[in-house]
């Protein structure tokens, strides 16, 4: 699906199976340097997992990629648009993004397929029996079709996370960031809604994973990306990254973490 | 080892303390000697009230007579309700011809039948009744209550809201006998199930156009006798103030909070400025000022009906009261909420639409019907400026000749009939709540 909108600032030299491309991003909470001088390219159908202390910029970089956040210095351009000031590029980068959170952030008062046709409907103009039909079948790939007329209430967190993926994935998003999906699941719940993002990487999907799941990491990362205090520290294959740190702090995490 | 009996030991039945009538009046009346004792005084004291009251509004009073001389005559200590009675006409409809009063009857019939399907769990399509019932009906109420000349406009929302009526009831129909909405079962009807969805979008565009048409045709012959708004009164008139007041209340509330929490600046300031103003001020100043201050500010010969200048006080000062109730519900809601809302692509007005205010509203209810049932009360301020609503009618009745004095029987009936109203406003809103939160937990 490509609507792209014509007039839109097209990235000058991205080749056309960039997705990401970031920039010399810089982003201040007010004094506090959250974000340092990022620079980020992510290709179609790459995986890459962000891993890093707390507090070091990881979910502000992502939440930045579709503009949860608002940087203030530097480039940041997605699926070929640059985001900036400019509501309709907003808009469209966001259906073309999905997201995962860490708290689900299903939407309560809504059944399990409202939650997924919603999106669809008002958003993609999709007629509702279509929309139903491509939410069960997400729920299938999600594995908890019997769940679809239920309230997210009702749903234990690791079957909320795997409905907040498929919500994602019924807008049919070129790229899907994930912020931390397991950090708020009981450990037995973790494996599951794993499961799910190994089978949606095998599809080659666009994946930016900020996760402290190592096993995670080497089994579908293209790329390990350590942040540490607003800035990208290292960036390397998973292989060489877990056996051949280069860098101190990244040493000194993996050694806490491992 | 552990051993494990299959057969579970069978319920033992609660003891008497917990099931019967006695245990229960032992358990909560007399468990001590000070409760016990304190049971007999409060009975005793209760006893005392209700035998008075009832001596002497039932079994001393009279219900029928001419005038209030007649009442001391039957009973010199009992109630005198047949003045009320015979004020039954003033007290609901005011000074509105007898003749007519068969339009208020109607009117508030229609709005009745209007409301109807919202309650019908098997009927579609309730957002469309409420919109067409808030957009359409005041007009068709507005003119069958006032009467005389239709302008174009008039005529049009007139014709539009017998449209929207018929189609309503119609609806109802079929989603009663047929669980169907009326739009799929006129498409079946006419044989259309496989055109296209903008032939069937057509289809009734065109049919709800020959509606529309033959109701205009319809009403250009019909008129009504005009009534002046200075004969409204009575509960009549409280119920169009307040209604006109609850119903505008919590959209232009939904407005206020939404621009008191806008990014825009000039959006919040006047917002705020706004709710703050109206929220410094008594509602009898705000009265005071819709009348008799702002006539003076409008140009020579501008003449804006006093009837029209309460209720836009009115509806300015609870909206403004509203506001901060949406404002609190909507900051109970998680920033996550949100987040979550635009990562599927939806804008600011389709976040708020669909996944903040549903949720906020729910939380608002106890609030908001309290804030109701504040404006329905409050509305009985009116009868200070002038206007004869149900406090002034009652009031009235003791300066006519035959019940000259009578102030308590009116008085003690117009607390009943506020508290059955206010009574019901709550117990629904208690319901409401928990239908709401039904099968929802958090």
């Amino acid at each position: 699906m490509s609507n792209a909108p014509k007039n839109s600032q097209l990235a000058s030299a991205a080749s056309s199976d960039v997705m990401i491309e970031i920039k010399q991003m810089n982003k201040w909470y007010g004094q506090f340097h959250v974000l340092k001088d990022i620079n980020l390219t992510v290709h179609k159908g790459e995986r890459i997992v962000v891993c890093g202390p707390s507090g070091s910029g990881k979910s502000t970089m992502i939440r930045c990629i579709n503009a949860l956040e608002e940087h203030q210095e530097g480039e940041v351009v997605v699926d070929g648009i640059l985001l900036g000031k400019n509501l309709k590029n907003l808009d469209h980068i966001r259906t073309e993004v999905g997201m995962v959170f860490q708290n689900f952030n299903l939407f309560p008062h809504m059944t399990i397929l409202e939650n997924l046709t919603l999106g669809p409907v008002w958003v993609r103009k999709m007629n509702r029996a279509d929309a139903l039909e491509n939410a069960m079948k997400y729920l299938e790939r999600v594995r908890i079709p019997e769940q679809a007329d239920k309230y997210p209430g009702q749903l234990s967190g690791g079957q909320q996370q795997r409905v907040a993926i498929a919500r994602s994935l019924c807008m049919s998003p070129k790229i899907m960031l994930f912020d931390e999906p397991t950090s708020a699941l009981d450990p037995e719940m973790i494996k599951e809604v794993l499961d799910v993002m190994v089978e949606l990487a095998d599809t080659g999907m666009t994946m930016i994973v900020v996760t402290h799941e190592m096993g995670f990491a080497k089994t579908i990362a293209d790329q390990v990306i350590f942040m540490d205090e607003g800035e990208i520290v290292e960036r390397n294959e998973p292989a060489a990254f877990f056996d051949k740190p280069q860098h101190e702090r990244t040493k000194l995490f993996l050694s806490q973490i491992l | 080892m552990a051993i494990i009996n299959a057969n579970k030991t069978p319920d033992r039945p609660a003891p008497i303390s917990e099931t019967s009538v006695i245990g229960w009046l032992h358990k909560h009346l007399f468990s001590s000697v000070l409760n016990t004792f304190l049971t007999f005084v409060m009975l005793y004291i209760i006893y005392l009230t209700v035998s008075g009251v009832f001596t002497w509004g039932v079994l001393d009073a009279t219900f029928v007579a001419d005038n209030r001389r007649q009442c001391y005559d039957n009973s010199l200590t009992g109630a005198c309700w047949a003045g009320v009675f015979q004020w039954f006409n003033n007290i609901f409809y005011g000074r509105y011809p007898r003749d007519e009063i068969w339009r208020i009857n109607f009117g508030g019939l229609l709005l009745v039948l209007w409301m109807a399907p919202l309650w019908m769990s098997r009927v579609k399509g309730k957002v469309l009744v409420a919109t067409t019932a808030v957009v359409f009906y005041p007009f068709l109420a507005g003119y069958l209550f006032s009467g005389g000349d239709k302008g174009w406009f008039t005529q049009i929302m007139v014709a539009g809201a017998i449209t929207a009526f018929a189609f309503n009831m119609a609806n109802m129909l079929t989603g009663l006998f047929r669980s169907q909405s009326l739009t799929k079962f006129l498409i079946e009807v006419l044989g259309q199930q496989n055109a296209s969805d903008k032939t069937q979008r057509n289809i009734l565009l065109l049919l709800t156009a020959i509606i529309f048409g033959a109701a205009f045709f319809w009403q250009m012959g019909q008129s009504l006798q005009p009534i002046v708004w200075t004969k409204w009164g009575g509960l009549f008139l409280t119920l169009v103030i307040s209604g006109v007041g609850i119903a505008s209340a919590l959209p232009g509330g939904i407005i206020l909070a939404l621009g008191r929490r806008s990014e825009l600046v000039i959006v919040r300031v006047l917002s705020i400025g706004f709710i703050e103003v109206f929220r410094s001020v008594p509602l009898i100043t705000v009265l005071f000022m819709a009348t008799t201050m702002f006539p003076l500010f409008m140009p020579e010969g501008f003449v804006l009906n006093k009837l029209v200048q309460v209720i836009i006080a009115v509806v300015l000062f609870n909206a403004c009261y509203m506001a901060e109730t949406v404002r609190a519900g909507l900051q109970a809601i998680p920033k996550g909420q949100y987040e979550g809302a635009h990562t599927i692509g939806l804008g600011y007005w389709g976040t708020m639409r669909l996944v903040i205010m549903p949720q906020a509203l729910k939380y608002m209810i106890p609030n908001i019907v309290g804030s109701f049932i504040g404006l329905l009360k409050d509305t009985t301020l009116v009868s200070i400026i002038g206007l004869f609503d149900i406090l002034g009618m009652l009031r009235s009745i003791s300066k006519d000749t035959p019940w000259l004095g009578l102030h308590k029987e009116p008085l003690i009936f117009g607390a009943i009939l506020f508290f059955i109203m206010c009574a019901s406003m709550s117990k629904y809103s208690r319901h409401l709540e928990v239908k709401l939160s039904a099968g929802r937990t958090h």
